[in-house]
């Protein structure tokens, strides 16, 4: 499958979005010294076409809602299967609305999942009763997440975060 | 008690202090007046200064800075800007920039000789001429011009008491640049007059479109120019105070002799962590500058729309907005701003008489920021309109 080029607008919508997902078609054409009707459609011809998948906020779960949030990766050792390779599989795992991210990889194990759940019995439950019985899968690694520091670029550990917050309000 | 140095008595403190004193004693204001990058400074930099504290490194240096930093100097104007320098004979590491524009004063400058200052310029400059016994002379730059600096301005200027010309593009607070074929018009006339150009070139990596372009890149003139540049806005080091002084070998001894003696050498620890930024802090800077690059276009986009008439600046994180339209003083501009927006800006006449109408932004800061603090200047002149 080849995948659709894209032009340097649509690049550059793209790298400011993936930064701050915030930024309006006003502010990505004040940026970008475009029209911002242009911009707008832009967006949403890249939204039909599953280019932009979503808006998410990173949050910082160690400062809220810790005890009801639990994070894991799951590795999944899978057989390959003819024809299809790993993708059946893979589809039937992200089917999960559990699983938040997977990904093919090298190594030991095929698969990585990371999946959230509210308790640890929550998430081993989900890894034994739906995971480890599928067809294909061989065998599953669970490695919970005990604290998280860093999330899309975003400094979330609770030790020193550098910032210019120290700065001198007016200076020259 | 005996009174003081009279020069000092009578050298007025800097324009930006009753801002800072009235913003700092607010809360919930967005400013847009800071002289310093919001980033901090990339990690494998700061890295390398922990490091040298690790080896042991926290003696003096050599009086003009490590010979591997100045290697590494040498290195990057030469590559950067095509201009070659001695790294053991034209290179001295400074305490910021700072440092080197009160070196170059104190060096260049006898009492009473004139030294030429564009109008409006880095508060700094006239102090530090003033202290050192000058007579500062202001050639205003215009908006209409870019606030670039005219060749007919600068031979207007000249006279025979003329020591030097202090220039410093990109500018602040203007954020304006000047090309090679603007300086290459000035060469002429600075080659005939013999004056020292200090060229505060500190905002050199902050050039948006085109390339930078130093006086001493001219070799009729190479000799005459004291450039001056250093680690603070380029790699986001402006606490770390590091800045270094090119110019010919006769010259350099003598500021390196006033250097030896009120500084010995810079801070070791910056000095190791400057060596890591030259070598491979390049690709930092390039993010840097594209993200102000985006802020920058979108804060003159949003003024030019609320009749703040602003030249698109080529360089720098300052845009300087003309306010004529406000009907307001700059000076009043920015206090009722503050009062009554909570966002701090500074008046363009903290930067000279030529700043008047206008007023420094600066784009350091989140584009969330940014966006609510033009949002605010909109309300702000909204009620302008409506007294």
């Amino acid at each position: 499958m080849t995948e659709p080029s894209i032009s340097g607008q649509d690049q550059a919508i793209l790298e400011l979005l993936e930064n701050d997902a915030r930024l309006n078609a006003q502010d990505l054409a004040d940026i970008l010294n475009e029209d911002a009707k242009d911009v707008a459609h832009a967006v949403r011809r890249m939204e039909d076409q599953k280019i932009i998948c979503g808006y998410h906020t990173v949050i910082n779960y160690n400062k809220v809602l810790r005890d009801e949030r639990i994070m894991a990766f799951i590795e999944v050792d899978v057989s390959p299967m003819k024809d299809q390779g790993y993708d059946h599989t893979a589809a039937l795992l992200a089917k999960y609305p559990e699983i938040d991210s997977l990904y093919l990889i090298t190594g030991d194990n095929d698969f990585i999942c990371l999946v959230q759940g509210r308790t640890m019995f929550e998430v081993c439950q989900f890894v034994a009763d739906r995971i480890a019985v599928m067809e294909h899968v061989q065998s599953t690694k669970t490695l919970f997440v005990l604290k998280q520091y860093k999330q899309s670029g975003v400094l979330t550990g609770a030790a020193r975060t550098a910032n210019s917050e120290g700065r001198l309000v007016v200076s020259y | 008690m005996k009174s003081i140095n009279r020069t000092i008595e009578h050298l007025k403190p800097s324009g930006i202090r009753k801002y800072f004193d009235l913003a700092n004693a607010m809360e919930g204001v967005i400013s847009l007046g800071v002289g310093e990058p919001d980033f901090d400074t990339p990690w494998h930099i700061s890295a390398k200064a922990v490091e040298s504290f690790e080896d042991g490194h926290t003696h003096y240096t050599a009086n003009r800075g490590l010979i591997a930093l100045r290697r590494q100097i040498a290195n990057y104007y030469r590559n950067r800007y095509g201009i070659a320098y001695d790294p053991d004979s034209e290179i001295l590491v400074t305490v910021g920039g700072s440092e080197a524009v009160d070196l170059c004063c104190r060096t260049l400058i006898n009492p009473g000789d004139e030294v030429i200052v564009l109008d409006p310029n880095y508060v700094a400059y006239e102090p530090a001429i003033l202290m050192a016994g000058g007579v500062p002379v202001r050639i205003p730059l215009t908006q209409e011009h870019d606030f670039k600096l005219l060749p007919e301005d600068l031979e207007r200027a000249i006279t025979e008491k003329t020591k030097a010309i202090i220039v410093n593009f990109p500018s602040n607070p203007t954020g304006g640049v000047m090309t090679r074929e603007d300086y290459a018009r000035l060469v002429p006339i600075l080659k005939e007059s013999g004056i020292y150009i200090i060229s505060d070139e500190i905002y050199s990596e902050l050039v948006f479109a085109g390339e930078f372009c130093s006086p001493a890149s001219f070799d009729e003139i190479r000799d005459q120019v004291l450039v001056i540049n250093g680690f603070s806005k380029a790699f986001a080091m402006t606490g770390w105070r590091l800045g270094y002084l090119l110019s010919n070998p006769e010259l350099s001894g003598q500021l390196t002799k006033v250097h030896q003696f009120v500084i010995m050498s810079a801070p070791t620890a910056a000095q190791y962590a400057a060596i890591e930024a030259l070598e491979h802090g390049m690709p930092d800077i390039a993010g840097m500058c594209k993200e102000y690059e985006a802020r920058r276009n979108l804060i003159c986009a949003r003024l030019n729309r609320m009749g703040l008439t602003t030249n698109v600046p080529n360089g720098t994180f300052y845009v300087f907005a003309n306010i004529t339209s406000s009907g307001l003083s700059s000076d009043e501009f920015c206090v009722r701003l503050l009062e009554e927006q909570k966002v701090a800006i500074v008046p363009g006449t903290a930067f000279g008489e030529s700043g008047e109408g206008f007023v420094r932004i600066s784009y350091a800061t989140s584009m969330e920021d940014i966006k609510e603090a033009c949002a605010r200047i909109d309300a702000f002149l909204e009620t302008l309109h409506n007294d």
